[in-house]
C-alpha cells in the first residue's frame, strides 16, 4: 500500500528528491462531516431555543428539551467542533512534518469511528441513555469506543511526528499534542464508572468528588478541545491566510506553556459556593484569573500576525472570519475570569449569562474560526474557485449579527433574571417570590435568541451550499497534493 | 531566560523531541488537578457526616434514574448557594453530607426552572401527577415540557438488584436483604403513593406506573436534613 511516498512525477524530477504525497482525501472528508454534523447540531440547537419559550416544541418523549439539549451540545461540541479540528490536524501536520500521515487505515479507522460514535450519540440520547454529566453523557460502552479510537487517533499522530522530515515541530503542532494527551487523560478520568447494564452505570466518585472531576473535566474539555486544537488551527491557518509569519515566536512559547499549566487548576469556578469546599474553589478562581493572561497571549498573536496585511481583510471573507473569531476568542476569555471572581459568579451562575458566555465562544470563535479555515480549504482541496464569494460574504454577515442576537438576548436575561432572583424590599421579603415571575420576564429574550440563533443557522445553510457547488464544479477526483523533499 | 526563548535558543532544542516535549505537557496538565483533588479524596469527603442521611430507598433509586433519563437536570439545580434570597426561596443551603450517596451527583448548571433540593414535602402527590402530566395545569405560564407518558408506562424494576449490588460495591451501604427485598419494597412503596393519590381524588392504578417512582424521588429530596433520627 502506498505509505509515506509515491513515485516521482513529471520529467525534470531530481533522483535525489523524493516526492510526498499527502493524504488530502481524509481531510475532504473530515470537512464535508464537519459541515453536516454542524447544520446538524446547530438545527437542534434552533430547537431548544424554540422549546424554551414555547413549551409546544417538545415534540413527544424522545425530543424533549431534557434529551435533546445533551444532543446539541455533544453534536456542536464533538462533532461539528470536533470534526473540524480533525481536518485541521490531518491537513496542518502533513504539511508541517512534510510526510504523509503514518497509516492510511488508523486515519480512515479515525473517520469512520468518530461518525459511528456520533450515530450512536445521537440514537442514544434522545432514548434517555445518559449520564447526565454535561458533555460526558455517553454511556459506557460509547465512553469505551471513544477511548479506542482516540488512541488510534494519538498512534497515528505521534507516529508522523516520529517519521517527521522536518527537525522543529512549528507551535501549531505543540497544541495538538496538548490536545491530544490531555482529552486522553480527561475522558478516561471522567468516565470511570462501574456498569450495572448495558446502557447504565454509576460513577466510581459521588456528591461532592463526584462534582469536583465532573467539573475537572467539564472545563478542560472546554480548554483542550475548544480551546488548544483552535489556537493551534489559527496558529497554522491565520499566516497562511495572511501570508505573514507568526508575529511573536517567543510570546507563543510563554503562552503555551501557561496556558496548559493554569488551564486544569481552573475546574472548581464551575462549582463557587456549592458544596465543594472553599479553598478548592478560590483556587479555581484565583487560577481562572492568571488565565486570562495566557489567554490574551494567543489573542494577540492573532491579529499583530496580521500586521501590515490589514488591507487583505478587505476582499478575503477567510481573513475576516478569522478576526471574528479571535476577537471572539478574547471577549469570551477576558469574560470567563470575570465569571470566576465569586461576587459575579454569585450573579451569573444558573442564568443565561452563562449560556451568552458559551455562545460568544462557541459561536464566535469556535464557528467562525471553522468556517474561515473551511473558505480557505475548499479550493484548494478540490482544486477550484470557491463557487461563491458573495455568498461566503453573506455568511460573514449574517453569522455576525446572529452570533450578536444571540449572545446580547442572552445577558440582558442573564442579568435581569439574576438581578431578580436576588431582589429584596424595604421589609425583608422576596420581591418577586413566584420563580415564574422571574421567567416570564426573560422570555421576550428567549424570541430574540432564537431569531439570531436560526440567523447563525442560515448563515451554516450558506456553508453548506456553498461547499455542494463547489464541489460539483470540482474535477471528478480531485489530485492529492505533493511536496518534494531530498530523498 | 533569553537563551531559552531565542530562536535558536533551548526551546527550540525542546521542539526537536516530540517525546520530551510531550512528557513535559504531560507533567503541566497532571499537576493542577491532582494538588486540587488528592486532599478532597484525603478528606473522604464521602464519609457519612449528616447521621440522618440515608441511602435511596430501591424505588426513589429508581424514579432519580427516571429523573436523569428525562434530562430533568438541564433545568432544574439541585445546590441551594448560602445566599440569603436562595435560603429564603429554596430553603436551608446545601451541606456536602447531604449528596454523600449521589451518583452521579445532579447539582445542575442552570435554573431554567426552580432548584429543587428541597422540594420534598413542598406539594402533595397528586400535584406532582398533575404537574407532571400537564404542567400548565398547576403553574400556568411554565416553560416545563409534559411528561405524561410518565403515567402511562410501566416502571422497570428488573434491573434492581445489579443497580444496588453496584452502588455496594462503591460503597453505598445497603444491606443483603435491602437488595434481596429491593422489588417488595419498591412495589410497597409504590402501592403507597397510587394510594394517597387515588385518595386525594387523582387517577387510579398508578402503581406500577414510572410517575410514583419519580414521585417517590422528588418527596424525598432535602427530606434528610429534617427528618429526626431514630
Ligand atoms: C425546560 C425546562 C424544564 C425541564 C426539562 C423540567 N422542568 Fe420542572 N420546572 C420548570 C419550570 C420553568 C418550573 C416552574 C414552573 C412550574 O412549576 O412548572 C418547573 C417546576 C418544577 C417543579 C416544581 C418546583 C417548585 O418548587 O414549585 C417540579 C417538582 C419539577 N419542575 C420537576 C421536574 C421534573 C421531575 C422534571 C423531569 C422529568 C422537570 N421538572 C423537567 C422547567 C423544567
Ligand atoms: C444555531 C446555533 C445555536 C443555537 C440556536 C443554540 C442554542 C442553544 C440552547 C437553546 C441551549 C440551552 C440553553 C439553556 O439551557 O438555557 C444551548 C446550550 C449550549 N450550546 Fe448551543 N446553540 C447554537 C450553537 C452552538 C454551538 C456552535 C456550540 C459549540 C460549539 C454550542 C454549545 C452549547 C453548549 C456547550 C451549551 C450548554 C451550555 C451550558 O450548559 O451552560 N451551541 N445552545
Ligand atoms: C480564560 C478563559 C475562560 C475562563 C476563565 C472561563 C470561565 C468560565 C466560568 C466562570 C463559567 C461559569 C461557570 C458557572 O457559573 O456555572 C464558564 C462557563 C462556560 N464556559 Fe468559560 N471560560 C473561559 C473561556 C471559555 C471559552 C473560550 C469557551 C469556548 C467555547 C468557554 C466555554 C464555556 C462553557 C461551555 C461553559 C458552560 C459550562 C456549563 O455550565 O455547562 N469558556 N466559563
Amino acid at each position: 500500500m502506498e505509505k509515506t511516498s509515491s513515485p516521482p512525477i513529471g520529467a525534470s524530477s531530481n533522483p535525489t528528491m523524493l516526492t510526498v504525497r499527502f493524504d488530502d482525501q481524509v481531510v475532504r472528508y473530515f470537512v464535508i462531516a464537519t459541515v453536516i454534523w454542524g447544520f446538524v447540531g446547530m438545527l437542534v440547537g434552533a430547537l431548544i431555543a424554540l422549546q424554551m419559550p414555547f413549551w409546544q416544541a417538545n415534540l413527544g418523549q424522545y425530543l424533549t428539551f431534557g434529551r435533546l439539549r445533551p444532543l446539541h451540545t455533544n453534536a456542536v461540541i464533538f462533532a461539528f467542533a470536533g470534526n473540524a479540528i480533525f481536518a485541521a490536524i490531518y491537513y496542518s501536520t502533513q504539511r508541517l512534518t512534510k510526510t504523509r500521515m503514518y497509516s492510511d487505515v488508523m486515519s480512515r479507522i479515525h473517520f469512520w469511528g468518530w461518525q459511528s460514535i456520533i450515530v450512536s450519540a445521537a440514537i442514544t440520547l434522545p432514548l434517555g441513555i445518559t449520564t447526565s454529566k454535561e458533555y460526558a453523557e455517553l454511556e459506557w460502552p460509547i465512553d469505551i469506543l471513544i477511548a479506542v479510537i482516540w488512541v488510534i487517533f494519538a498512534i497515528n499522530f505521534f507516529m508522523t511526528l516520529k517519521i517527521r522530515r522536518e527537525k522543529h515541530m512549528y507551535v501549531a503542532l505543540w497544541f495538538y499534542i496538548a490536545t491530544i494527551v490531555t482529552v486522553a487523560v480527561l475522558h478516561i478520568g471522567n468516565s470511570l464508572a462501574i456498569p450495572v447494564g448495558l446502557f447504565k452505570s454509576y460513577p466510581i466518585f459521588a456528591g461532592v468528588q463526584d462534582a469536583f472531576v465532573q467539573w475537572w473535566y467539564g472545563h478542560n474539555a472546554v480548554a483542550f478541545f475548544l480551546t488548544t486544537p483552535f489556537l493551534g488551527l489559527m496558529y497554522y491557518f491565520l499566516p497562511k491566510a495572511a501570508e505573514r509569519p507568526v508575529f511573536s515566536y517567543r510570546l507563543s512559547i510563554v503562552h503555551f506553556w501557561s496556558l496548559v499549566f493554569l488551564y486544569i487548576w481552573a475546574g472548581p469556578h464551575h462549582l463557587q459556593y456549592t458544596s465543594v469546599p472553599e479553598w478548592a474553589v478560590t483556587l479555581g478562581m484565583v487560577f481562572s484569573v492568571m488565565l486570562w493572561m495566557p489567554s490574551w497571549g494567543g489573542m494577540i498573536n492573532g491579529p499583530f500576525t496580521l500586521r501590515g496585511a490589514w488591507h487583505k481583510l478587505r476582499d478575503s471573507v477567510v481573513l475576516k472570519m478569522y478576526v471574528i473569531g479571535i476577537t471572539f476568542y478574547g471577549m469570551s476569555t477576558f469574560e470567563g475570569p470575570l465569571l470566576s471572581v465569586k461576587t459575579v459568579n454569585a450573579l451569573s451562575h444558573y442564568t443565561d449569562w452563562t449560556i451568552g458566555h458559551v455562545h460568544a465562544g462557541a459561536l464566535g470563535w469556535n464557528g467562525f474560526m471553522t468556517f474561515g479555515m473551511i473558505y480557505w480549504l475548499l479550493p484548494k482541496l478540490w482544486k477550484t474557485d470557491l463557487w461563491s464569494n458573495k455568498l461566503a460574504n453573506a455568511h460573514f454577515w449574517i453569522g455576525t449579527i446572529g452570533m450578536l442576537l444571540y449572545v446580547m438576548a442572552m445577558y440582558s436575561a442573564g442579568v435581569t433574571q439574576g438581578l431578580m432572583w436576588r431582589a429584596f424590599d424595604g421589609a425583608g421579603s422576596l420581591i418577586y417570590p413566584d420563580f415564574m415571575e422571574t421567567v416570564v420576564q426573560i422570555v421576550p429574550m428567549y424570541w430574540v435568541r432564537l431569531v439570531g440563533g436560526s440567523l447563525y443557522l442560515v448563515g451554516m445553510m450558506m456553508l453548506g451550499l456553498n461547499m455542494i457547488m463547489t464541489i460539483r464544479n470540482a474535477k471528478d477526483k480531485p489530485t492529492d497534493a505533493a511536496i518534494s523533499v531530498p530523498a | 531566560m533569553s537563551s531559552f526563548l531565542n530562536t535558536d535558543g533551548r526551546h527550540r532544542t525542546l521542539e526537536g523531541w516530540p517525546l520530551v516535549f510531550t512528557t513535559l505537557t504531560i507533567l503541566a496538565v497532571l499537576v493542577g488537578g491532582t494538588v486540587e483533588f488528592l486532599p478532597l479524596v484525603l478528606m473522604e469527603t464521602n464519609r457519612p457526616t449528616i447521621s440522618t442521611v440515608t441511602p435511596y430507598t430501591p424505588l426513589e433509586l429508581t424514579g432519580r434514574d427516571l429523573y436523569i433519563r428525562e434530562g430533568c437536570v438541564s433545568c432544574h439545580s439541585q445546590q441551594i448557594r448560602p445566599f440569603r434570597d436562595e435560603i429564603e426561596r429554596y430553603g436551608e443551603y446545601s451541606k456536602p453530607g447531604e449528596s454523600i450517596y449521589d451518583r452521579p451527583f445532579l447539582w445542575g448548571s442552570k435554573r431554567t426552572g426552580p432548584d429543587l433540593s428541597r422540594v420534598g414535602g413542598k406539594y402533595p402527590d397528586l400535584w406532582h401527577v398533575l404537574h407532571l402530566e400537564d404542567p400548565r395545569s398547576t403553574s400556568p405560564n411554565s416553560l416545563m415540557p409534559p411528561y405524561n407518558w410518565l403515567l402511562s408506562q410501566d416502571v422497570n424494576l428488573d434491573n434492581l438488584t445489579a443497580k444496588m449490588n453496584g452502588l455496594r460495591t462503591l460503597g453505598t451501604p445497603y444491606t443483603d436483604s435491602d437488595i434481596e427485598g429491593a422489588v417488595q419494597d419498591a412495589k410497597a412503596q409504590a402501592s403507597n403513593i397510587a394510594r394517597t393519590i387515588s385518595a386525594s381524588g387523582g387517577p387510579q392504578g398508578l402503581e406500577t406506573k414510572e410517575i410514583v417512582a419519580v414521585i417517590a424521588y422528588l418527596q424525598r429530596m432535602g427530606t434528610d436534613l429534617t427528618k429526626s433520627q431514630n
